[in-house]
């Protein structure tokens, strides 16, 4: 008994000890790689790794908030890099609203309309798609396998796409967001169906209602708290990625940031980070006390 | 629905008020809810100037570059105020330094038949006169006037312009016919020169051909091995870089991998202390959380740009902006997890007289290690799909190399090819983590059964 327990245990540590090795085999045989494909390497560019900061201290922290605010720097010399006032966005006489601001505002309007865009299309979808609630399995598979596809495909594919079509632009990152989100919410969307409570369904079904009927009393109201929450998550998720495909043509925060950095303006850059950090952390906080308030604590248990 | 009576309706009323008779904002809630987002949809349209948009956009390019995906065109030119009609194929055309493909007929008479879609599609043509059919029609032009002209009625398949003669024929290409030249576009579907490029010794032979000369055939190249130049010749191809984009893709799962694995050490003993229940200190936990807050918040963009500036682009950029949100993402739900943890197995090792390390492993661990493990697979499945596009802002991976080839509009068959490799990648990778995620919730659901058999 003794001996069979020792036996099983030494297995067992063998196979961690091999698992152990072999993830770190794989982790310093991908170091190599990844250095090697780099144009600058890491340990001739470690010494320097503080360098890139030194452009990002501004010669007047004062800067950091002009570029935010669009107000005229003392430093202005007509070049790019302190050009504050001329991206004001007048709106009524004086008063106008800062570049940066319009930039941000444009982001998350493109994070909210393609997740509403997300939301609108995966609900229904998620109904045809869950194995409980599903009015056909053909039709189930179907739309499963077309969801799929929108949420592997890559995104900056669709936003290429369409960049050739409807210009480049925030239009473009709309539909690949939002196709996107489509996939990615109707997965969330149809394993919560797949788990409620059918004896509400059954009990609209013994008095004959159709199946448009039955989704919309009986299944709809207990799904509903989680899937706002997971569409919330979903404006999170959405506010990142529509902050990358702007910096890959589709306009907003992103480009601007993208060009920034790559021209080296201090204190835009500064500006700009700060912006977009207090943005997401404001989103971020106020989706989470929303899911809070939703449905609770399960909101942040994640899919162990 | 079957209906009920206003008398059963009632008594259902007077048994539950507090279902009916709820305060007004409630009620309204939902309507409410509604118009806001109604109103908010109007200002957007308004925003981004949709209709404008819409209007100025081009959704007849949609189905053009959807073709494109998956067939290719060649456009052979025929001039007709030279001498002698010959025909002329744009350089790097898909058919070589020397073509002559067996739908371009040089007729007995010194016409030309360009056969489109069999004998059925076709345009034949001198100088004088070209005849173009389809459609069960045959539609005679005469260029001797100085302009073309089109004698006999017009089919609705044809545009006459001042100049120009252009005849649609669908999916299989068109005709473009003035009075100096002969224009045709003729469409394969399928990829052109997948294996070898127009450069390649074995470019133009069958599969049959191909293997015989590597197998047994003189050594096309002196000095290397057949086989070895068809490898060389099918990695090096200049159309599709097979290559080029093979390595990239491996890029970007490199990056996804390596950032994740990273994060996940880094973040792990991290989560120890940022635990409320762990940790001796709160100071600490609530500093560490709002570190992670702060690697998360700061976007996986902003990384990707100040690491392609410090590191130059390339992968290493790439993993080490996955790295730095990976740290934030995975400290905070690691934390949490350690948060949820059940007490007991802690008090019974820590009764023992066990040291703090000791506990945390033999406490702890096993309870938390499945989690862990599922999360940070989870995590590494989202961040193959992430690490495409952090790549186009030139953090490394096969991004940049999707993006360069959109932005030309003329290589979405490329497009697609690359396309086609990320989805079986995410595919694969999706199954590999929902299986290992499996096996291990399996774990945790055995670990719960011996558990609750146990008492």
């Amino acid at each position: 008994m003794a001996d069979a327990w020792r036996r099983q245990t030494s297995l067992r540590r063998f196979y961690t000890v091999l698992g152990v090795g072999l993830l770190l085999a794989a982790m310093f045989a991908s170091m190599w790689f990844a250095d090697e494909a780099n144009a600058g390497h890491f340990f001739d560019r470690l010494p320097h790794i503080l360098d890139f900061l030194s452009w990002l201290v501004p010669k007047d922290w004062n800067d950091v908030w002009r570029a935010l605010f669009d107000i005229a720097s003392p430093h202005d010399t007509g070049t790019q890099e302190y050009n504050f006032p001329l991206g004001r966005i007048f709106v009524w006489g004086g008063f106008y609203i800062p570049e940066y601001f319009e930039l941000m505002l444009t982001t998350v309007n493109v994070a909210l309309v393609s997740t509403f865009i997300g939301f609108v299309f995966a609900v229904p979808f998620s109904f045809i798609a869950a194995r409980n609630l599903t009015p056909h399995p053909a039709l189930r598979l179907i739309v499963k396998r077309f969801m799929e596809l929108l949420r592997a495909f890559p995104e900056i594919v669709i936003a290429g796409l369409f960049a050739a079509i409807v210009s480049i632009g925030p239009i473009a990152a709309i539909i690949a967001i939002g196709l996107h989100s489509i996939g990615a919410l109707g997965k969330l969307f149809y394993e919560i169906n797949e788990n409620i409570d059918m004896r509400a369904e059954e009990g609209l079904r013994a008095v004959g209602a159709n199946w448009f009927e039955r989704v919309r009393f009986a299944d709809l109201p207990q799904v509903l708290p989680n899937f706002m929450s997971y569409t919330l998550l979903r404006v999170e998720i959405n506010v990142r990625a529509s902050t990358i495909i702007g910096a890959v043509g589709g306009g907003g925060i992103g480009e601007e940031l993208k060009l920034s950095i790559s021209r080296g303006f201090g204190a835009k850059t500064l500006a700009l980070v700060l912006l977009l950090f207090t943005t997401i952390f404001i989103i971020d906080q106020f989706s989470a006390w929303l899911r809070r308030k939703l449905v609770g604590e399960q909101a942040f248990m994640m899919g162990a | 629905m079957a209906t009920m009576t206003a008398e059963e309706i009632l008594s259902i009323e007077e048994r539950y008020p507090q279902v009916f008779r709820r305060p007004l904002y409630k009620r309204f809630a939902p309507l409410f809810l509604f118009i806001g987002i109604l109103t908010y949809l109007v200002y957007v349209l308004w925003f981004f100037s949709l209709p404008q948009v819409l209007r100025e956009s081009h959704w007849e390019r949609l189905p053009l570059f959807l073709t494109q995906w998956i067939s290719y065109d060649l456009q052979p030119e025929f001039r007709l105020d030279q001498p002698e009609i010959t025909p002329k194929y744009p350089r790097f055309s898909a058919l070589g330094e020397n073509p002559n493909p067996d739908w371009v007929i040089r007729n007995r008479d010194g016409t030309f038949t360009v056969l489109i879609d069999g004998p059925a599609k076709s345009v034949t043509f001198d100088k004088a006169q070209a005849t173009i059919v389809a459609n069960g029609q045959t539609v005679p032009v005469s260029l001797t006037s100085g302009k073309p002209v089109i004698s006999g009625p017009m089919p609705d398949w044809i545009t006459a312009h001042d100049d120009e003669v252009v005849a649609k024929m669908g999916f299989v290409g068109e005709v473009r016919v003035t009075v100096d030249r002969v224009k045709v576009r003729k469409r394969f579907l399928g990829w052109a020169n997948f294996v070898f490029d127009t450069r390649s010794p074995f470019f133009g032979k069958s599969t049959g051909e191909v293997i015989s000369l590597i197998v047994s055939g003189p050594e096309l190249k002196p000095g290397t091995s057949n086989l070895t130049l068809a490898g060389d010749n099918i990695w090096n191809n200049a159309q599709w870089q097979h290559g080029d984009v093979w390595t990239k893709l491996l890029q970007t799962i490199v990056m996804a991998f390596l950032g994740t694995l990273l994060g996940g050490i880094v973040a792990f003993p991290l989560a120890f202390f940022a635990a409320r229940n762990i940790t001796p200190s709160g100071v600490l936990s609530q500093v560490l959380k709002r570190f992670f807050d702060f690697m998360r918040s700061v976007d996986m963009l902003i990384w990707a740009l100040f690491f392609t500036r410090a590191f130059g682009p390339g992968p290493l950029a790439g993993s080490a902006a996955i790295f730095f949100t990976e740290i934030g993402t995975l400290g905070k739900t690691y934390s949490e997890a350690l948060e949820n943890i059940d007490d007991k197995p802690r008090e019974g090792v820590l009764s023992t007289g066990a040291n703090g390390l000791l506990v945390q492993r033999y406490g702890v661990m096993p309870e938390v290690i499945p989690v862990f493990i599922s999360q940070t697979l989870y995590q590494w499945e989202s961040n193959t799909r992430g690490a495409t596009i952090i790549g186009a802002v030139g953090a490394g991976g096969i991004g940049l190399k999707l993006w360069e080839a959109m932005r030309t509009n003329s290589n979405w068959a490329n497009v697609f090819y690359m396309v086609l490799l990320i989805l079986l990648v995410v595919f694969i990778f999706d199954n590999i983590s929902n299986f290992l995620r499996r096996r291990l919730s399996r774990t945790i659901h055995d670990y719960n059964r011996l558990q609750a058999e146990q008492g």
